[in-house]
């Protein structure tokens, strides 16, 4: 058991709270306790509200006093990554496009987190509109990573992942489109799953690609991730891509499938760009997999070679096509100096996007524009079946794929200025959002620096249940999860 | 696949309605050149007879009912809109 309660588990607390061992208030006044003594330094939150959360607290509290517990979450403070809507709290998608933007509805994982009777803690930092690998193209300024505030907590959803890893929430919400829950959790030493295309609603959640983005919960354990997967999985009328398929108990799911698995190794995954040393920390995790008698098994995913370019092709054109509607007119940003209304579009957005959201822009403007489509965007769809192929192939002889999560540990604040280096950081993440499969990232172990790395398992689609065990089975022989960073 | 030096920045940037600088200008134009031109070897993968991929599971209509249900008060549809007068947003004059 862990000293600090914000450094405990959503199992762990769910039990001392049912034992009326700790209230959530007193759960609560932690966690804000906390926030305010590491977050200037951390900087993994855009805004909190204090008396709110004390008062869900408190009301929480009182559900319990009279028997009516909600659920797994009750009590318990969830931080959001703030893209993510909640009735009467602020949603900026990290942008001075949304700086002053209050949300007028609950997304449909906010309105299923109040069911299961979570206290909603806070606004969590990202790359602007879920932009980035780093957290650094927030307007609000980028986030530090725990283990060393000189280095970036990665990203899109650093804020997310920096935040549980220095305490200041006991489970966060973050949105993956090409690796931006897996990343940072690899590089903040949590758990992080981007559950199959469909599983998770949508709705309420800002758009950034919205064939590939993806909410998933950042937790401290593999059996945390199962109890929020549980909470927000499920079909949604108001999300047309939404499945009709069943929720199972992944919770009890871990206790009941124990291996041995048949496990492939990508070949391709382990090439030129990784670091040493995650590369070892990862050899490491295939070599317990090993002594658990599964299968290794090498396989090809031939086409990952191309998975880079496909994905900032879709991923732009997309985003270019979603991003049209911040144009001044009905909410975002205004400029006060257009003569006509096309001049207020154009002025609004130039004045309201930040450097790597107008890049994006462009760039899906133009693969979509007359005369590219075929050759850029169309292409990028038809490789994407190759891709897709690819990893339903393999699938026939094993249960799931062992890859790192990033190619590299955390690195230094602006170190990255070249995009096209930065996009390099999701070289082994985007193939799961462009086949729509769930992934998670575990820790693994730590560099000689003392900088967490992250092993990723991708799953077969919708096979949650089969994932997440053998996710489980490596962190329980392992201890890397109940490290905590020194603030 | 098409020649990365085809992106005309001017003409994107209209496409997109968005004013930029120049020197936002000369920076993307180079950098998406670099980002382009890493791109182009999408070209070597053989896509004949094979479709595109849309989503990552085929996904099919979705038919809702026509059938009327409470939707967002006026006021908190409008409550972030930069301008507005008598529940109705304020624009730059369209049609002299």
């Amino acid at each position: 058991m862990r000293s600090e309660p914000f450094f405990h588990t959503i199992a762990e607390l769910a039990a001392l709270l049912d034992a009326g061992k700790l209230s959530s208030v007193e759960l609560t006044k932690a966690v804000v306790a906390r926030t305010k003594a590491v977050d200037a330094r951390v900087k993994a939150f855009n805004s909190y509200d204090e008396d709110d959360a004390l008062a869900q607290a408190a009301a929480s509290d009182a559900r319990r006093s009279t028997g009516q517990v909600r659920g797994l979450l009750e009590g318990i403070p969830v931080g959001l990554k703030d893209v993510i809507s909640v009735a009467n709290q602020p949603l900026t998608a990290s942008s001075r496009m949304l700086a002053n933007f209050i949300s007028p509805y609950d997304a449909t994982v906010t309105q299923r987190l109040k069911r299961a009777g979570a206290v909603l803690w806070g606004r969590l930092n990202l790359d602007e509109f879920a932009m980035g690998s780093s957290t650094e193209n927030s307007a609000f300024g980028p986030t530090h990573n725990p283990w060393d505030l000189s280095r970036v907590p990665g990203g899109s959803s650093g804020g997310s992942a920096a935040a549980l890893a220095a305490g200041e929430a006991v489970a966060t919400l973050g949105s993956d489109t090409g690796g931006s829950i897996r990343q940072p959790a690899a590089l903040c030493g949590v758990v992080g799953l981007k559950p199959s295309y469909g599983l998770v609603s949508r709705y309420g959640l800002i758009a950034f690609a919205s064939s590939l983005d993806q909410i998933g919960p950042l937790t401290r354990t593999v059996e945390d991730a199962s109890i929020m997967l549980g909470v927000i999985a499920g079909h949604d009328p108001f999300d047309s891509t939404s499945c009709q398929t069943e929720v199972p108990d992944y919770r009890a799911a871990l206790a009941e499938k124990r291996g041995p698995w048949r496990i492939g190794i990508p070949q391709e995954y382990f090439g030129e760009g990784l670091d040493p040393e995650v590369g070892a920390a990862v050899e490491q995790a295939i070599a317990f997999y090993r002594s658990r008698q599964c299968v290794i098994k090498e396989v090809s995913l031939p086409h990952t070679q191309y998975c880079l370019d496909t994905y900032y092709i879709i991923a732009t054109a997309e985003a270019s096509s979603n991003l049209a509607r911040y144009d001044g007119i009905r909410y975002g940003h205004r400029t006060a100096e257009a003569v006509d209304v096309g001049e207020l579009y154009c002025k609004s957005r130039a004045e309201g996007f930040g450097a790597e959201v107008k890049r994006r822009i462009i760039l899906g403007t133009y693969v979509l524009s007359s005369g590219y489509y075929d050759a850029y965007y169309l292409r990028a769809q038809k490789v994407r079946t190759l891709i897709r192929r690819d990893f339903l192939n393999a699938y026939q002889d094993v249960d799931a794929l062992l890859t790192p999560t990033s190619p590299v540990p955390a690195f230094t604040l602006g170190e990255k200025t070249n995009p096209l280096a930065m996009y390099l950081c999701d070289i082994y993440t985007i193939g799961a959002n462009l086949a729509g499969l769930p992934a998670i990232s575990v820790p693994c172990g730590f560099t000689g620096g003392g900088l967490p790395i992250g092993l990723q398992l991708i799953g077969q689609p919708f096979r949650e249940a089969e994932l997440l065990p053998i996710a489980h089975c490596y962190e329980q022989a392992h201890d890397w999860h109940t490290a905590h960073p020194k603030l | 696949m098409a020649a990365s030096s085809d992106l005309n920045i001017d003409h994107v940037a209209q496409l997109a309605r968005l004013a930029l600088t120049p020197r936002e200008k000369a920076e993307f134009s180079q950098q998406l050149a670099e980002v382009l031109h890493h791109s182009e070897q999408l070209g070597k993968a053989d896509v004949s007879m094979i479709e595109p991929t849309a989503h990552a599971f085929p996904i099919f209509n979705i038919w809702g009912g026509d059938e009327p249900r409470p939707g967002l008060p006026v006021e908190q549809a409008l409550q972030n809109a930069p301008q507005q007068r008598l529940n109705m947003v304020v624009v730059p004059r369209v049609v002299e």
